[in-house]
């Protein structure tokens, strides 16, 4: 009996080194950990090799990197060209994705509040206190707003969502940029942190009058009020797939620094342009200790670029345009 | 059944042969077990040791701004740079564990004086028992049930009636004051706060310090409480002038344990406190602890500065902690000498 128990463990810890042996291993940005997932799960399924992707956060994904512990790291804060360059990295986008604004207005129904990036800057800074402010009540005709006091939630651990978004801010509000700035955490000037996108949507879910954001995707599959925000244009657009897209495609991803593909895609021009969408990003080391192991994880990418988009897009994430793919395909020569 | 502590049997003089083979072994068994002593002494140096040089680069950039000021900014974008102050999360530690403390401590000795002086006998042991179990639930298990549920019920029963809530005239000018001020401060009625993260504290520490209570409470001797039943004394006479008096002491150090835990709890306290760096203006404004800074940001850090900063207040909660063990040791030892 302990001999067949025993048997069978070694059978298993055998199996699993066997296995893990030619497995692709990343970690970081905690966005796009769903996509992954599911892209390792279909790719091992058609080739037997596997992806172990620890969700630790893109700070972690750049630290596992340049600690040389993993094979690719992923952030959604990009790096930008002369980091990449000292690092002896190089950088390529995998998906794309939105940050939403949420609100809990009693009265007021998902995508009926309109916002501009500059009000939310003042909501932001503390300078807007009230949902009955002329500056909100200017952009809403006919919305009855009630009057509460504004309860601003952001996140409490450093996250790319909120690079992103302060990023967005920094362009929209001078006060914005030279007070708080961009950056995965900042010092915010009011409100309240809630740790990751669960802890602001549940401080959001539970204040009347507040206001958060989160990635699109969880904004979505939890039903929050999402709002409109306005458009470089002026107009005014929704959170949906097809206006992230219209976004993405205005982004001009051929004239990147350096060719670092650092890019950010806020504000773009368009009258559909979800003015923050964002790409999140992968690195990998140009000079590969184990050059097979490099170009493994370039098979998985390349393999999810041809194979992936419906897959991405079950999961509310946005794929990238095909010319896109073909010159990031283009870049990967130089991993070797 | 009464429990007879079992004595070892009183078989007079060792075995011959146990002598030798004790004086064999027992030089190594005497080095082995100082060794295992040794070790640990080292290894809280050396986490006291490696705690201090990793923070020394904030503690020497900011020198005494580090433990008065309440700005905290990680972005290096901005004129003047990073800045780290850890006021906020230090007086946010020290709010939250006392408050804990004042809470649960009422309650776990009246736990603990039920499971000694009224308890039914039968029950004595399950209930014992579960209290025990209540100390090992994990601190994330509080952390979500105290998201998920506990905030938004407190949110509801307390916080928005206390929200709208004017003090009386009747109380002075000065009592409306204080409750502005002090009590509501900038609250915000969504069961998050320094008073919610206090109290997810005290449902936590409660089970612990009742357990360690009740163990205190056991070691008066049968003699003496008995001899006071015998005087006349009521239950209430008996744990007032009795018990309570004659583990004194050692329930300080109890308590101190307790407050201990309470100082180093991150989950649970991370996910109700409101993480808001300032410094709270009152029970109900968000705060946040060197626990959940730590938690929150470290992951995340890649600046070096950043990094430094987080590592200096995880040395200041050492530090902290260490006194109140500290304390709770040396009134425990005198306890035993008296």
């Amino acid at each position: 009996m302990l001999k067949t128990i025993a048997a069978a463990v070694t059978a298993v810890l055998l199996a699993g080194t066997t296995a893990s042996a030619a497995d692709i291993t990343g970690a970081g940005a905690t966005f796009p950990a769903p996509i992954y997932g599911k892209w390792a799960e279909a790719y091992k399924r058609e080739t037997g090799v596997g992806l172990n992707y620890q969700a630790i956060g893109s700070g972690g994904g750049i630290k596992q990197i340049t600690a040389k512990t993993v094979d690719f790291g992923a952030t959604d804060k990009p790096l930008k060209a002369d980091q990449l360059a000292q690092l002896g990295l190089i950088q390529f986008p995998a998906v794309m994705g939105g940050v939403v604004p949420v609100v809990n207005l009693p009265g007021v129904n998902p995508g009926q509040l309109k916002l501009s990036g500059d009000v939310l800057a003042k909501i932001y800074l503390g300078e807007i206190k009230r949902w009955s402010d002329p500056a909100i009540a200017g952009l809403n005709g006919g919305l009855r707003l009630p009057n509460l006091p504004i309860t601003v939630v952001h996140r409490s651990d450093g996250s790319g969502t909120t690079f992103v978004f302060t990023s967005y801010l920094t362009m929209k509000n001078g006060g914005w940029a030279t007070k708080v700035g961009s950056n995965d955490a900042v010092e915010w000037p009011t409100g309240q942190g809630g740790k990751g996108n669960d802890g602001v949507s549940a401080f959001v879910r539970q204040t009347p009058g507040s206001i958060g954001y989160v990635e699109y995707a969880f904004a979505k599959q939890n039903h929050l009020t999402f709002t409109q925000l306005q458009t470089r244009d002026g107009t005014f657009v929704e959170p949906v797939a097809a206006n992230f897209a219209a976004a993405a495609a205005k982004a001009d991803w051929a004239h990147t620094p350096g060719g670092s593909f650092y890019m950010l895609i806020l504000d773009k021009p368009g009258a559909d342009s979800w003015p923050i969408t964002a790409a999140t990003f992968i690195l990998v080391y140009k000079h590969q200790d184990n050059p097979a192991k490099g170009q493994d994880v370039l098979k998985f990418f390349d393999w999810a670029y041809k194979h992936g988009d419906q897959l991405a897009e079950q999961l509310d994430y946005i794929p990238l345009p095909a010319a896109l793919k073909a010159s990031i395909e283009h870049k990967w020569q130089e991993v070797h | 059944m009464t429990s007879v502590p079992a004595d070892p049997p009183a078989s007079g003089h060792p075995h011959r042969r146990a002598v030798s083979r004790g004086s064999t072994f027992d030089p190594i068994f005497g080095f082995l077990c100082g060794a295992a002593a040794t070790l640990l002494l080292a290894t809280l140096t050396g986490v006291m040791i490696s705690l201090a040089i990793g923070g020394w680069p904030a503690f020497a950039k900011f020198g005494l701004g580090f433990f008065t000021s309440t700005r905290w900014n990680p972005s290096p974008d901005i004129a003047g740079g990073e800045f780290y102050g850890g006021a906020g999360p230090i007086v946010g530690t020290l709010i939250t564990a006392v408050v804990a403390l004042v809470l649960s401590l009422p309650i776990a000795v009246g736990v603990a004086v039920f499971l000694t002086e009224f308890c039914p006998r039968a029950l004595r042991r399950p209930i014992g028992i579960a209290v025990e179990l209540l100390a090992g639930v994990p601190s994330i298990v509080y952390g979500m049930w105290g998201l998920f549920v506990f905030a938004p019920l407190f949110s509801q029963v307390v916080e928005t009636p206390l929200a709208y809530w004017t003090p009386p005239p009747f109380l002075g000018p000065g009592f409306a004051d204080f409750w502005n001020n002090v009590v509501i401060g900038d609250l915000v009625p969504n069961g998050s706060g320094i008073l919610a993260a206090s109290i997810i504290l005290a449902i936590m520490i409660l089970p612990f310090m009742a357990a360690t209570l009740r163990e205190l409470f056991l070691t008066v001797p049968p003699k003496v409480r008995e001899s006071a039943y015998g005087v006349g004394c009521t239950p209430l006479e008996v744990v007032m002038s009795v018990t309570i008096p004659y583990v004194q002491r050692s329930a300080i150090g109890a308590v101190m344990l307790g407050l201990g835990r309470a100082l180093g709890e991150t989950m649970a306290v991370t996910f109700v406190i409101g993480n808001a760096h300032n410094f709270p203006k009152g029970l109900f404004s968000g705060g946040s602890t060197i626990a959940s800074t730590i938690a929150n940001e470290f992951a995340e850090a890649t600046t070096p500065l950043h990094i430094s900063a987080l590592i200096a207040l995880g040395f200041v909660l050492f530090i902290i902690t260490f006194a109140v063990l500290a304390i709770a040791r040396t009134l425990l030892n005198a306890q035993r000498q008296a």
